[in-house]
Protein backbone atom coordinates (compact mmCIF):
# COMPACT_ATOMS: atom_id res chain seq x y z
CA UNK A 1 0.00 0.00 0.00
CA UNK A 2 1.68 3.12 -1.19
CA UNK A 3 5.00 2.63 -0.30
CA UNK A 4 5.20 2.84 3.85
CA UNK A 5 3.14 0.17 5.60
CA UNK A 6 -0.25 0.38 7.00
CA UNK A 7 -0.85 0.40 10.97
CA UNK A 8 -2.63 -3.28 9.83
CA UNK A 9 0.31 -4.49 8.16
CA UNK A 10 2.30 -3.21 10.91
CA UNK A 11 0.80 -5.19 13.53
CA UNK A 12 0.79 -8.72 11.08
CA UNK A 13 4.30 -8.46 10.88
CA UNK A 14 4.80 -8.22 14.67
CA UNK A 15 1.99 -10.92 15.23
CA UNK A 16 3.73 -12.83 12.75
CA UNK A 17 7.13 -12.26 15.11
CA UNK A 18 6.18 -13.48 18.31
CA UNK A 19 4.58 -16.38 17.01
CA UNK A 20 7.73 -17.76 15.28
CA UNK A 21 9.26 -16.99 18.61
CA UNK A 22 6.98 -18.93 20.46
CA UNK A 23 6.72 -22.11 18.02
CA UNK A 24 10.52 -22.24 18.15
CA UNK A 25 10.43 -22.76 22.09
CA UNK A 26 7.69 -25.38 23.13
CA UNK A 27 6.68 -28.01 20.10
CA UNK A 28 9.70 -30.81 20.95
CA UNK A 29 9.22 -30.62 24.47
CA UNK A 30 5.60 -32.05 24.40
CA UNK A 31 6.42 -34.44 22.06
CA UNK A 32 4.96 -38.12 23.26
CA UNK A 33 3.16 -36.50 26.33
CA UNK A 34 0.26 -35.73 26.94
CA UNK A 35 -2.10 -32.45 27.17
CA UNK A 36 -4.79 -31.93 30.61
CA UNK A 37 -7.86 -30.50 29.27
CA UNK A 38 -10.20 -28.78 31.58
CA UNK A 39 -13.35 -28.41 29.54
CA UNK A 40 -16.46 -26.39 30.73
CA UNK A 41 -19.79 -29.00 30.99
CA UNK A 42 -23.67 -28.20 31.70
CA UNK A 43 -26.79 -30.07 30.09
CA UNK A 44 -29.69 -29.06 31.50
CA UNK A 45 -31.45 -32.25 30.26
CA UNK A 46 -28.79 -34.24 32.31
CA UNK A 47 -28.93 -35.09 36.39
CA UNK A 48 -25.83 -33.89 37.80
CA UNK A 49 -24.74 -31.67 34.91
CA UNK A 50 -27.36 -29.09 35.52
CA UNK A 51 -25.15 -27.46 37.65
CA UNK A 52 -21.81 -26.11 35.48
CA UNK A 53 -18.28 -28.24 35.98
CA UNK A 54 -15.24 -28.88 34.57
CA UNK A 55 -14.29 -32.19 33.65
CA UNK A 56 -10.16 -33.10 32.94
CA UNK A 57 -9.26 -34.80 29.92
CA UNK A 58 -5.89 -36.25 29.13
CA UNK A 59 -5.25 -36.22 25.52
CA UNK A 60 -1.97 -37.20 23.88
CA UNK A 61 -0.24 -34.51 22.24
CA UNK A 62 0.49 -35.07 18.74
CA UNK A 63 2.52 -32.39 16.48
CA UNK A 64 0.26 -29.47 15.50
CA UNK A 65 -2.34 -30.17 17.69
CA UNK A 66 -5.06 -27.73 18.14
CA UNK A 67 -7.61 -27.04 20.54
CA UNK A 68 -10.20 -28.44 18.53
CA UNK A 69 -8.49 -31.45 17.47
CA UNK A 70 -7.88 -32.20 21.48
CA UNK A 71 -11.45 -31.82 22.16
CA UNK A 72 -12.43 -33.83 19.16
CA UNK A 73 -9.96 -36.50 20.75
CA UNK A 74 -11.72 -36.13 23.94
CA UNK A 75 -15.34 -36.52 22.19
CA UNK A 76 -14.78 -39.28 19.89
CA UNK A 77 -12.38 -41.81 22.52
CA UNK A 78 -13.54 -40.57 26.07
CA UNK A 79 -17.11 -39.02 26.26
CA UNK A 80 -19.23 -38.31 23.49
CA UNK A 81 -21.53 -36.36 24.96
CA UNK A 82 -19.01 -33.36 24.74
CA UNK A 83 -20.31 -30.81 22.43
CA UNK A 84 -18.86 -27.78 20.79
CA UNK A 85 -19.45 -26.62 17.37
CA UNK A 86 -16.93 -27.19 14.61
CA UNK A 87 -16.84 -27.19 10.74
CA UNK A 88 -14.46 -26.28 8.35
CA UNK A 89 -11.44 -26.80 10.72
CA UNK A 90 -9.34 -24.10 8.83
CA UNK A 91 -10.43 -20.62 10.68
CA UNK A 92 -13.23 -19.86 7.79
CA UNK A 93 -16.47 -21.16 9.04
CA UNK A 94 -16.64 -19.18 11.95
CA UNK A 95 -18.28 -22.68 14.21
CA UNK A 96 -15.60 -23.13 17.00
CA UNK A 97 -15.09 -19.66 18.58
CA UNK A 98 -14.05 -20.87 22.60
CA UNK A 99 -13.07 -19.24 25.53
CA UNK A 100 -9.13 -21.16 25.92
CA UNK A 101 -7.15 -20.01 29.15
CA UNK A 102 -9.28 -17.05 29.58
CA UNK A 103 -9.03 -15.54 25.91
CA UNK A 104 -11.59 -15.94 23.36
CA UNK A 105 -9.90 -17.69 20.34
CA UNK A 106 -10.88 -20.15 17.22
CA UNK A 107 -10.45 -23.82 18.42
CA UNK A 108 -8.83 -24.55 15.04
CA UNK A 109 -6.67 -21.94 14.92
CA UNK A 110 -4.99 -22.09 18.56
CA UNK A 111 -2.03 -24.54 18.95
CA UNK A 112 -1.84 -26.51 21.91
CA UNK A 113 1.75 -26.30 22.10
CA UNK A 114 1.28 -22.50 22.61
CA UNK A 115 -0.97 -22.77 25.57
CA UNK A 116 -0.28 -23.20 29.84
CA UNK A 117 -1.81 -26.11 30.62
CA UNK A 118 -3.93 -27.32 32.22
CA UNK A 119 -5.93 -25.88 29.11
CA UNK A 120 -9.09 -24.68 30.34
CA UNK A 121 -11.83 -24.40 27.90
CA UNK A 122 -14.84 -22.66 28.14
CA UNK A 123 -17.40 -21.86 25.95
CA UNK A 124 -17.55 -18.04 25.05
CA UNK A 125 -18.19 -15.35 27.78
CA UNK A 126 -21.36 -13.19 27.81
CA UNK A 127 -23.46 -15.55 25.96
CA UNK A 128 -25.81 -18.09 27.42
CA UNK A 129 -24.68 -21.35 27.64
CA UNK A 130 -27.00 -24.22 26.07
CA UNK A 131 -25.07 -27.52 25.74
CA UNK A 132 -21.02 -27.57 26.93
CA UNK A 133 -19.18 -25.29 24.52
CA UNK A 134 -22.35 -24.49 22.92
CA UNK A 135 -23.25 -20.84 23.15
CA UNK A 136 -26.81 -18.92 21.60
CA UNK A 137 -25.39 -17.24 18.78
CA UNK A 138 -29.20 -15.87 18.56
CA UNK A 139 -28.88 -12.40 19.66
CA UNK A 140 -25.53 -12.02 18.01
CA UNK A 141 -26.86 -12.81 14.59
CA UNK A 142 -29.84 -10.20 15.64
CA UNK A 143 -26.93 -7.79 16.16
CA UNK A 144 -25.62 -8.18 12.52
CA UNK A 145 -28.16 -8.53 11.20
CA UNK A 146 -29.33 -5.08 11.87
CA UNK A 147 -27.14 -3.48 10.06
CA UNK A 148 -28.41 -4.65 7.17
CA UNK A 149 -25.58 -7.04 6.14
CA UNK A 150 -25.68 -6.80 2.27
CA UNK A 151 -24.76 -5.27 -0.92
CA UNK A 152 -27.79 -2.74 -2.28
CA UNK A 153 -27.48 -0.88 -5.59
CA UNK A 154 -30.56 -0.93 -7.24
CA UNK A 155 -28.87 0.02 -10.68
CA UNK A 156 -27.01 -1.50 -12.99
CA UNK A 157 -23.93 -0.01 -14.38
CA UNK A 158 -23.69 0.77 -17.95
CA UNK A 159 -22.89 -0.59 -21.31
CA UNK A 160 -22.79 -5.06 -21.16
CA UNK A 161 -21.04 -5.11 -18.05
CA UNK A 162 -23.62 -6.53 -15.48
CA UNK A 163 -20.60 -6.76 -12.55
CA UNK A 164 -20.78 -4.21 -10.26
CA UNK A 165 -16.42 -3.16 -10.62
CA UNK A 166 -14.75 -2.06 -7.42
CA UNK A 167 -11.76 0.12 -7.75
CA UNK A 168 -8.18 -1.49 -6.31
CA UNK A 169 -8.06 1.39 -3.74
CA UNK A 170 -11.65 1.08 -2.56
CA UNK A 171 -11.40 -3.05 -2.15
CA UNK A 172 -8.26 -2.30 -0.04
CA UNK A 173 -9.81 0.29 2.08
CA UNK A 174 -12.44 -2.49 3.00
CA UNK A 175 -10.17 -5.75 2.25
CA UNK A 176 -9.60 -6.59 6.35
CA UNK A 177 -13.50 -5.88 7.13
CA UNK A 178 -14.50 -8.12 4.40
CA UNK A 179 -12.88 -11.15 6.46
CA UNK A 180 -15.54 -11.80 8.95
CA UNK A 181 -16.19 -15.06 9.96
CA UNK A 182 -19.20 -14.48 12.02
CA UNK A 183 -17.29 -16.07 15.09
CA UNK A 184 -18.21 -14.13 17.93
CA UNK A 185 -15.42 -13.78 19.60
CA UNK A 186 -15.14 -9.64 19.41
CA UNK A 187 -18.98 -9.45 20.84
CA UNK A 188 -17.62 -11.95 23.95
CA UNK A 189 -14.42 -9.92 24.44
CA UNK A 190 -16.23 -6.90 24.59
CA UNK A 191 -16.91 -5.30 27.83
CA UNK A 192 -19.82 -2.31 26.67
CA UNK A 193 -21.31 -5.26 24.70
CA UNK A 194 -21.95 -7.55 28.23
CA UNK A 195 -23.33 -4.59 30.13
CA UNK A 196 -25.08 -3.09 27.32
CA UNK A 197 -27.37 -5.59 25.56
CA UNK A 198 -28.56 -3.02 22.25
CA UNK A 199 -25.42 -2.09 21.56
CA UNK A 200 -24.50 -3.51 18.29
CA UNK A 201 -20.85 -4.61 18.89
CA UNK A 202 -17.91 -4.96 17.35
CA UNK A 203 -18.82 -7.32 14.52
CA UNK A 204 -21.72 -5.56 13.08
CA UNK A 205 -20.01 -2.16 13.11
CA UNK A 206 -17.32 -3.83 11.28
CA UNK A 207 -19.89 -4.84 8.76
CA UNK A 208 -21.69 -1.65 8.64
CA UNK A 209 -18.17 -0.23 8.13
CA UNK A 210 -17.31 -3.17 5.31
CA UNK A 211 -20.39 -1.50 3.27
CA UNK A 212 -20.59 2.38 4.26
CA UNK A 213 -17.22 2.43 3.28
CA UNK A 214 -18.05 0.71 -0.58
CA UNK A 215 -18.39 3.24 -3.27
CA UNK A 216 -20.12 1.00 -5.34
CA UNK A 217 -23.09 2.07 -2.77
CA UNK A 218 -25.00 4.85 -3.28
CA UNK A 219 -24.58 8.35 -1.12
CA UNK A 220 -28.40 7.25 0.11
CA UNK A 221 -27.32 4.03 1.52
CA UNK A 222 -24.43 5.13 2.55
CA UNK A 223 -25.98 7.79 4.68
CA UNK A 224 -28.61 5.23 5.69
CA UNK A 225 -26.47 2.80 7.28
CA UNK A 226 -24.85 5.80 9.07
CA UNK A 227 -27.97 6.73 10.50
CA UNK A 228 -27.87 3.07 12.19
CA UNK A 229 -24.60 3.16 13.33
CA UNK A 230 -24.61 6.52 14.86
CA UNK A 231 -27.61 5.82 17.44
CA UNK A 232 -27.33 5.82 21.08
CA UNK A 233 -26.60 1.95 21.42
CA UNK A 234 -24.16 2.37 17.95
CA UNK A 235 -20.54 3.73 17.47
CA UNK A 236 -20.48 5.92 20.63
CA UNK A 237 -20.93 3.02 23.21
CA UNK A 238 -17.64 1.75 22.08
CA UNK A 239 -15.06 2.86 25.07
CA UNK A 240 -11.51 1.79 23.09
CA UNK A 241 -10.45 -0.38 24.98
CA UNK A 242 -9.33 -2.79 22.00
CA UNK A 243 -9.93 -6.04 23.44
CA UNK A 244 -12.27 -6.87 20.30
CA UNK A 245 -8.69 -6.00 18.14
CA UNK A 246 -6.92 -8.49 20.68
CA UNK A 247 -8.85 -11.21 20.24
CA UNK A 248 -10.03 -11.02 16.31
CA UNK A 249 -9.03 -14.50 15.01
CA UNK A 250 -8.76 -12.70 11.10
CA UNK A 251 -6.78 -9.45 12.57
CA UNK A 252 -9.66 -7.21 11.78
CA UNK A 253 -8.56 -3.86 12.82
CA UNK A 254 -12.14 -3.73 14.24
CA UNK A 255 -11.38 -0.80 17.02
CA UNK A 256 -10.07 1.48 14.10
CA UNK A 257 -13.06 0.60 11.78
CA UNK A 258 -15.17 2.08 14.60
CA UNK A 259 -13.14 4.97 15.48
CA UNK A 260 -13.70 6.16 11.51
CA UNK A 261 -17.39 5.33 11.58
CA UNK A 262 -17.71 7.87 14.35
CA UNK A 263 -15.34 10.55 13.11
CA UNK A 264 -17.82 9.85 9.14
CA UNK A 265 -20.76 10.32 11.79
CA UNK A 266 -19.73 13.32 13.51
CA UNK A 267 -18.83 14.64 9.79
CA UNK A 268 -22.05 13.84 8.10
CA UNK A 269 -23.87 15.35 11.37
CA UNK A 270 -21.46 19.01 10.82
CA UNK A 271 -21.85 19.06 7.38
CA UNK A 272 -24.40 21.79 6.95
CA UNK A 273 -23.94 22.53 3.15
CA UNK B 1 -34.49 -23.58 23.28
CA UNK B 2 -35.55 -25.23 26.65
CA UNK B 3 -33.14 -23.91 28.98
CA UNK B 4 -29.61 -21.99 29.30
CA UNK B 5 -27.28 -21.36 31.45
CA UNK B 6 -26.34 -17.75 31.98
CA UNK B 7 -22.53 -17.26 33.29
CA UNK B 8 -23.23 -13.74 33.82
CA UNK B 9 -19.85 -11.30 33.61
CA UNK B 10 -17.77 -14.74 33.79
CA UNK B 11 -14.63 -13.14 32.97
CA UNK B 12 -14.80 -9.81 34.16
CA UNK B 13 -13.14 -8.81 37.31
CA UNK B 14 -11.90 -12.19 38.70
CA UNK B 15 -9.49 -12.62 35.81
CA UNK B 16 -7.64 -9.01 35.86
CA UNK B 17 -4.59 -10.64 35.27
CA UNK B 18 -5.54 -11.44 31.61
CA UNK B 19 -6.52 -7.72 30.86
CA UNK B 20 -4.59 -6.25 28.13
CA UNK B 21 -3.46 -3.16 27.80
CA UNK B 22 -6.36 -0.71 26.82
CA UNK B 23 -8.28 -2.76 29.28
CA UNK B 24 -6.05 -1.32 31.92
CA UNK B 25 -6.25 2.39 30.36
CA UNK B 26 -10.13 2.08 30.60
CA UNK B 27 -10.24 1.23 34.04
CA UNK B 28 -7.58 4.14 35.04
CA UNK B 29 -9.58 6.44 33.30
CA UNK B 30 -12.60 5.67 34.76
CA UNK B 31 -10.97 5.69 38.09
CA UNK B 32 -8.88 8.84 38.17
CA UNK B 33 -12.22 10.44 36.19
CA UNK B 34 -14.17 9.46 39.17
CA UNK B 35 -11.36 10.59 41.67
CA UNK B 36 -11.30 13.91 40.13
CA UNK B 37 -14.82 14.46 40.29
CA UNK B 38 -14.76 13.75 44.05
CA UNK B 39 -11.95 16.18 44.57
CA UNK B 40 -13.53 18.37 42.39
CA UNK B 41 -16.75 18.91 45.55
CA UNK B 42 -14.33 19.34 47.60
CA UNK B 43 -12.24 21.63 46.21
CA UNK B 44 -15.78 24.02 45.63
CA UNK B 45 -16.32 23.33 49.30
CA UNK B 46 -13.37 24.69 50.39
CA UNK B 47 -13.22 27.77 47.90
CA UNK B 48 -16.93 28.47 49.60
CA UNK B 49 -14.99 28.71 52.83
CA UNK B 50 -12.63 30.52 51.10
CA UNK B 51 -15.42 33.55 50.00
CA UNK B 52 -16.53 33.95 53.10
CA UNK B 53 -13.32 34.15 54.81
CA UNK B 54 -12.74 36.66 52.73
CA UNK B 55 -14.91 39.23 53.21
CA UNK B 56 -13.80 38.72 56.68
CA UNK B 57 -11.81 41.16 58.74
CA UNK B 58 -8.84 42.57 57.01
CA UNK B 59 -6.39 42.68 59.77
CA UNK B 60 -6.83 39.45 60.46
CA UNK B 61 -5.78 38.04 57.51
CA UNK B 62 -3.38 40.04 57.13
CA UNK B 63 -1.73 38.84 60.17
CA UNK B 64 -3.07 35.12 59.05
CA UNK B 65 -5.22 34.15 61.72
CA UNK B 66 -8.04 34.47 59.87
CA UNK B 67 -10.44 31.13 60.10
CA UNK B 68 -9.35 30.35 56.21
CA UNK B 69 -5.42 30.78 56.51
CA UNK B 70 -5.63 28.82 59.67
CA UNK B 71 -7.63 26.19 58.63
CA UNK B 72 -5.69 25.52 55.20
CA UNK B 73 -2.49 25.98 57.14
CA UNK B 74 -3.29 23.44 59.80
CA UNK B 75 -4.43 20.71 56.76
CA UNK B 76 -0.83 21.38 55.22
CA UNK B 77 1.08 20.47 58.28
CA UNK B 78 -0.34 17.29 58.08
CA UNK B 79 1.72 14.24 56.49
CA UNK B 80 -1.77 12.53 55.09
CA UNK B 81 -3.42 16.07 53.40
CA UNK B 82 0.59 16.03 51.65
CA UNK B 83 0.15 12.52 50.44
CA UNK B 84 -2.74 13.14 49.52
CA UNK B 85 -1.83 15.82 47.14
CA UNK B 86 0.94 13.61 45.55
CA UNK B 87 -2.04 11.07 44.70
CA UNK B 88 -4.31 13.80 42.85
CA UNK B 89 -1.40 15.09 40.88
CA UNK B 90 -0.80 11.89 39.97
CA UNK B 91 -4.68 11.05 38.98
CA UNK B 92 -4.54 14.41 37.45
CA UNK B 93 -1.39 13.75 35.20
CA UNK B 94 -2.53 10.29 34.27
CA UNK B 95 -5.89 10.92 33.28
CA UNK B 96 -4.14 14.19 31.11
CA UNK B 97 -1.89 12.20 29.31
CA UNK B 98 -4.17 8.88 29.00
CA UNK B 99 -7.06 11.83 27.49
CA UNK B 100 -4.49 12.84 24.91
CA UNK B 101 -3.53 9.25 24.24
CA UNK B 102 -7.50 8.96 23.57
CA UNK B 103 -7.70 12.10 21.69
CA UNK B 104 -5.21 10.15 18.84
CA UNK B 105 -6.94 6.94 19.09
CA UNK B 106 -10.55 9.50 18.25
CA UNK B 107 -8.57 10.92 15.21
CA UNK B 108 -6.81 7.37 14.33
CA UNK B 109 -3.80 8.22 14.74
CA UNK B 110 -1.17 5.51 15.80
CA UNK B 111 -3.60 2.82 16.94
CA UNK B 112 -1.18 0.56 17.06
CA UNK B 113 0.81 2.12 19.29
CA UNK B 114 -1.97 2.14 21.61
CA UNK B 115 -0.84 -0.29 24.09
CA UNK B 116 2.22 1.53 23.89
CA UNK B 117 1.08 4.63 24.48
CA UNK B 118 -0.38 3.45 27.68
CA UNK B 119 2.30 2.70 28.84
CA UNK B 120 4.17 5.22 28.08
CA UNK B 121 1.52 7.90 29.77
CA UNK B 122 2.04 5.52 32.87
CA UNK B 123 5.82 5.65 33.04
CA UNK B 124 5.44 9.79 32.38
CA UNK B 125 2.77 9.34 35.32
CA UNK B 126 5.42 7.74 37.51
CA UNK B 127 8.64 10.23 36.75
CA UNK B 128 6.09 13.71 37.32
CA UNK B 129 4.56 11.84 40.42
CA UNK B 130 8.65 11.44 42.14
CA UNK B 131 9.90 14.52 40.50
CA UNK B 132 6.98 16.60 42.58
CA UNK B 133 7.44 14.52 45.82
CA UNK B 134 10.68 17.24 46.98
CA UNK B 135 8.24 20.27 45.78
CA UNK B 136 5.18 18.71 47.98
CA UNK B 137 6.62 17.21 50.91
CA UNK B 138 8.77 20.56 52.07
CA UNK B 139 9.08 21.35 55.44
CA UNK B 140 6.25 18.80 56.38
CA UNK B 141 7.12 16.81 59.66
CA UNK B 142 5.46 12.80 59.72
Amino acid sequence: MRGTESPQQERLKEKEQGLAQEEAVDESDLEGETVHLKVFRYDPEVEGKQEPRFDDFYVPFEKGMTVLDAVMYARDEFDSSLTFRHSCRQAVCGSDAFFVNGKQQLGCKTQISELKQPVRIEPLPHQEVVKDLVVDMDHFYDQMHAVEPYFQQEELPDGDLEEQRQSRENREKVKMSTRCIWCAACMSSCNIAAGDNEYLGPAAINKAYRFAMDEREDDEIKEHRLRIVEQEHGVWRCQTQFSCTDVCPKDIPLTEHIQELKREAVKKNLKFW
Amino acid sequence: MSQSYNRGLIEDFGRWKEFSAGMWAWIFHKFTGWMLIGYLFTHIAVLSTAIGAAAGDPAAIQQETDVYTTTIQGLESLFIIRVLEVGLLAVAVFHILNGLRLLMVDLGVGLSAQDKSFYASLVLTGIITIASVPTFMDGVTI
